[in-house]
């Protein structure tokens, strides 16, 4: 990291303290509910019942209307459950280690944009006027996300369990491997841009035009599909998803990393789980779809702009939306497929994933450079 | 076929000397892992233990005898008629078809043979109890390899034949239905085309498997090429059923020794499948639901009429003899070696099981192999814990 950036980062408003304690508050609370809501929503809506609709069950039916408080009770129970710590585990790692994975997320969440100005903190230094943006946000949210390998090597290490030790040890090996397809996936959208910052993204797919056409704008799906689809295969193995769970793998591994947790401690590593990828999806809707920026012809009939105040408010509904189709995705395939053995999945990573976001590295830089 | 096992031994004796080497450098030493006895993947209480070096398993070894439960000493206790009620409990996935062979032996030993439709009755039954456990096996097969949608399709399917069993017989699990000279009773009024409407419905669900796990690319990449078995080697091991057909032996009870079934009255087909590898062994169980599914059509529409009991006296006593009777079980051969000494119970019974010898080849198969693999083999070898221990 160079010192200029870091530099740009302590200037940014999440390192430099300059906010009253109500704005710190609001934002605590809004980066729980950007976590927290999406995680049980997802894990409703898909993990209980889209799930039991494509194994031909209703999923829970008991707990409220559909199951739908089914997730509360669930919380509760885990609540409830014994708090278990093996024998010989190394306490303070294993109890750290979910939080650890959490941090992960909850960092990643804090940097997306969900409108012009409706954000955690968007580590741009850019003026709306100018929609010319300097910033890192895309730097930091991909450097974040790796911090959940820290976490799941913890929990792997500190359980004492061989199981677990071999999950914590594929998973490594596994989120370092595709961390590097996701990375390089992002590069072709950053080259396109011309800006590493996240909202600099959404404004340029905003103003971008089709040979001309700017009724839809340009979401970078359209132009950087392999970089999408790089990406989306890369978060399905960053959040350990079938067919990239060999981490979890609970027909021989009983749970991998999970393995020796309980109660709370499973609580957290359960809804850091299902909160990264809601997160994730997030990211992969700003990166590709737009962000919270609906189509500029839509915006052009209801008589606003892409600085209007509205998108504060409408934003993160467009986003949510995105969100919902992208983890719909991400589950369909998790419920769909067997698991990959992990020489083919780092075989998989190393051998046609990085080759081909380097390909599509070079192809987007040449036609930045070609029109 | 012993060249292609040789070169793979030697194989595996050279990367494992040169591996012992670098260890000796590294001073690394191996795990050892204890696969179950409770472990999701043993789905009983099968133990394993694996030495591992890295995720390579050095060696491997299976622990038996978990669930013993001493049926073949308990039979010595029980009149013949009862034995049924206990031999139903060895493989509880295909009960019927656990006491076939002993009521076969049985009557060997007494000289009756069953009425035509009684043997049509009891293959019908057989063949079913065979549906309604390897479609699980199916689904199941999916789960060990992480795809968890199949196994609930399984037994959304394998209910309808479940059903039909415990229409006919009263028995969902345990039917306990087979006795000395026929069957229980008739089957119930509009049995037959209840039963194909099943049968129809398990062919639907041969075909979704098919698309949904056969054809995946994963799905034959965590499959081919793992935990082969050479003939030569699976007949060495004892190895019996869709094992050793998975290998190329075209080797089948119900074919080879129909007796007091009615398997020769049907035109069926033995499938075998040259590879030896997990698929096959899977891809060879598929097929075998889809025979199963021809069988009973056919011997639906040809069921005779007749009495479904034979002549026996009221009080059974087997006269003095012993008999081995096997079939073609689910899961390989089951047999009973029964031994008389005229009595109203059994002398001794000797149960050998498919399951025991299929998993006494996994040292060997899994020597080398890796620890996901590990789960792949012991999946497509497919073993009921109580067929093992008995």
């Amino acid at each position: 990291m160079s010192p200029s950036l870091v530099d740009q980062m302590l200037s940014t408003p999440l390192f430099a303290i300059e906010l009253g304690w109500a704005e710190w508050l609001a934002k605590v609370l809004g980066v729980l509910a950007v976590v927290i809501l999406p995680a049980g929503g997802t894990v409703y809506l898909y993990l209980f019942k889209m799930v039991s609709f494509m194994q031909s069950r209703l999923g829970p039916m008991e707990a409220g209307p559909y199951g739908s408080m089914q997730l509360l009770a669930e919380v509760g129970k885990n609540l409830q459950k014994e708090d278990i710590f093996p024998a010989k585990a190394d306490r303070t790692v294993f109890a750290f280690a979910p939080y650890v994975v959490l941090a992960s997320t909850f960092l990643l969440a804090a940097v997306i944009p969900f409108g012009p100005e409706a954000g955690f903190a968007s580590l741009d230094t850019g003026n709306f006027d100018s929609t010319q943006f300097d910033g890192v946000g895309v730097f930091f949210a991909l450097a974040v996300s790796s911090i959940s390998v820290i976490g799941i090597l913890m929990a792997g290490w500190g359980s004492a369990s061989k199981y677990s030790l071999m999950g914590g040890l594929r998973a490594a090996g596994q989120l370092i491997a595709y961390e590097l397809p996701l990375v390089l996936a992002v590069v072709g959208v950053v080259i396109q841009a011309g800006t590493l910052s996240l909202q600099g993204i959404v404004y340029s797919q905003i103003n971008g035009e089709i040979f001309g056409f700017g009724g839809i704008g340009l979401p970078y799906i359209l132009t950087q599909f392999v970089g999408f689809f790089i990406f989306m295969i890369a978060v399905q193995a960053e959040l350990a998803q079938t067919p990239f769970d060999m981490p979890i793998a609970e027909s021989e591994l009983v749970t991998g990393y999970l393995t020796e947790y309980t109660g709370f401690r499973f609580l957290v590593f359960f809804i850091a789980e299902f909160a990264s990828a809601a997160v994730f999806a997030f990211l992969a809707s700003v990166l590709f779809l737009g962000g919270w920026a609906i189509p500029p012809f839509v915006m052009d009939i209801l008589g606003i702009d892409e600085f209007s105040n509205w998108f504060n408010l409408i934003g993160p509904a467009v986003m949510a939306t995105k969100m919902l189709l992208l983890t719909f995705v991400v589950y369909w395939v998790r419920f769909t497929f067997p698991r990959f053995r992990e020489d083919q999945l780092q075989r998989f990573a190393w051998k046609i994933l990085i080759p081909l976001s380097l390909v599509n590295i070079f192809v987007t830089g040449v036609l930045k450079v070609a029109f | 076929m012993t060249a292609i096992s040789d070169r793979r031994q030697l194989a595996y004796v050279a990367s494992q000397a040169a591996e012992a080497r670098v260890n000796l450098e590294l001073e690394t030493e191996g795990m050892t892992l204890n696969i179950g006895p409770q472990h999701p993947a043993t789905h009983g209480t099968l133990r394993i233990v694996a030495q591992l070096d890295g995720e390579q398993v050095i060696q491997a070894e299976p622990i038996m005898g978990y669930m013993h439960r001493g049926y073949e000493k308990l039979t010595e206790v029980r009149t013949y008629p009862q034995v049924t009620t206990l031999v139903n409990r060895i493989d509880w996935l295909g009960s019927f078809a656990n006491e076939v062979p002993f009521i076969l032996a049985c009557e060997q030993l007494m000289d009756i043979e069953a009425p035509p439709r009684a043997q049509h009755i009891r293959t019908i039954l057989h063949e079913m109890a065979r549906m309604a456990h390897v479609t699980l096996f199916l689904g199941d097969l999916g789960v060990q390899l992480g795809a968890i949608t199949p196994v609930f399709y399984a037994f959304r399917d394998r209910e309808h034949i479940l059903n039909q069993i415990e229409s006919a017989t009263g028995g969902r699990f345990h039917p306990n239905f087979d006795r000395i000279g026929g069957v229980k009773d008739d089957l119930p009024a509009g049995w037959i085309a209840e039963s194909k409407q099943a049968v129809r419905k398990i062919r639907d669900f041969c075909n979704t498997i098919e698309d949904l796990l056969f054809g995946n690319e994963i799905f034959q990449a965590r499959t081919r090429g793992i935990g082969v078995i050479p003939a030569d080697i699976g007949l060495s091991y004892g190895l019996s059923g869709a094992n050793i057909r998975a290998s190329g032996v075209d080797w089948d009870l119900r074919r080879d020794n129909p007796n007091g079934l009615a398997y020769d009255k049907v035109d069926w087909k033995v499938w075998t499948h040259p590879d030896g590898d997990s698929f096959a062994r899977s891809w060879v169980r598929l097929q075998e639901v889809r025979e199963a599914c021809n069988i009973v059509e056919q011997l639906l529409d040809t069921l005779p009429k007749g009495p479904i009991m034979a002549k026996v006296p009221r009080i059974i006593k087997v006269p003095e003899g012993e008999a081995y009777v096997s079939t073609e079980n689910p899961l390989g051969e089951m047999g009973y070696y029964v031994v008389s000494k005229g009595g109203l119970t059994p002398f001794r019974v000797k149960i050998r099981t498919a399951s025991f010898n299929n998993m006494s080849i996994t040292p060997w198969v899994l020597k080398g192999t890796y620890v996901p693999d590990v789960i792949t083999i012991l999946a497509s070898l497919y073993f009921i814990l109580g067929d093992i221990d008995r």
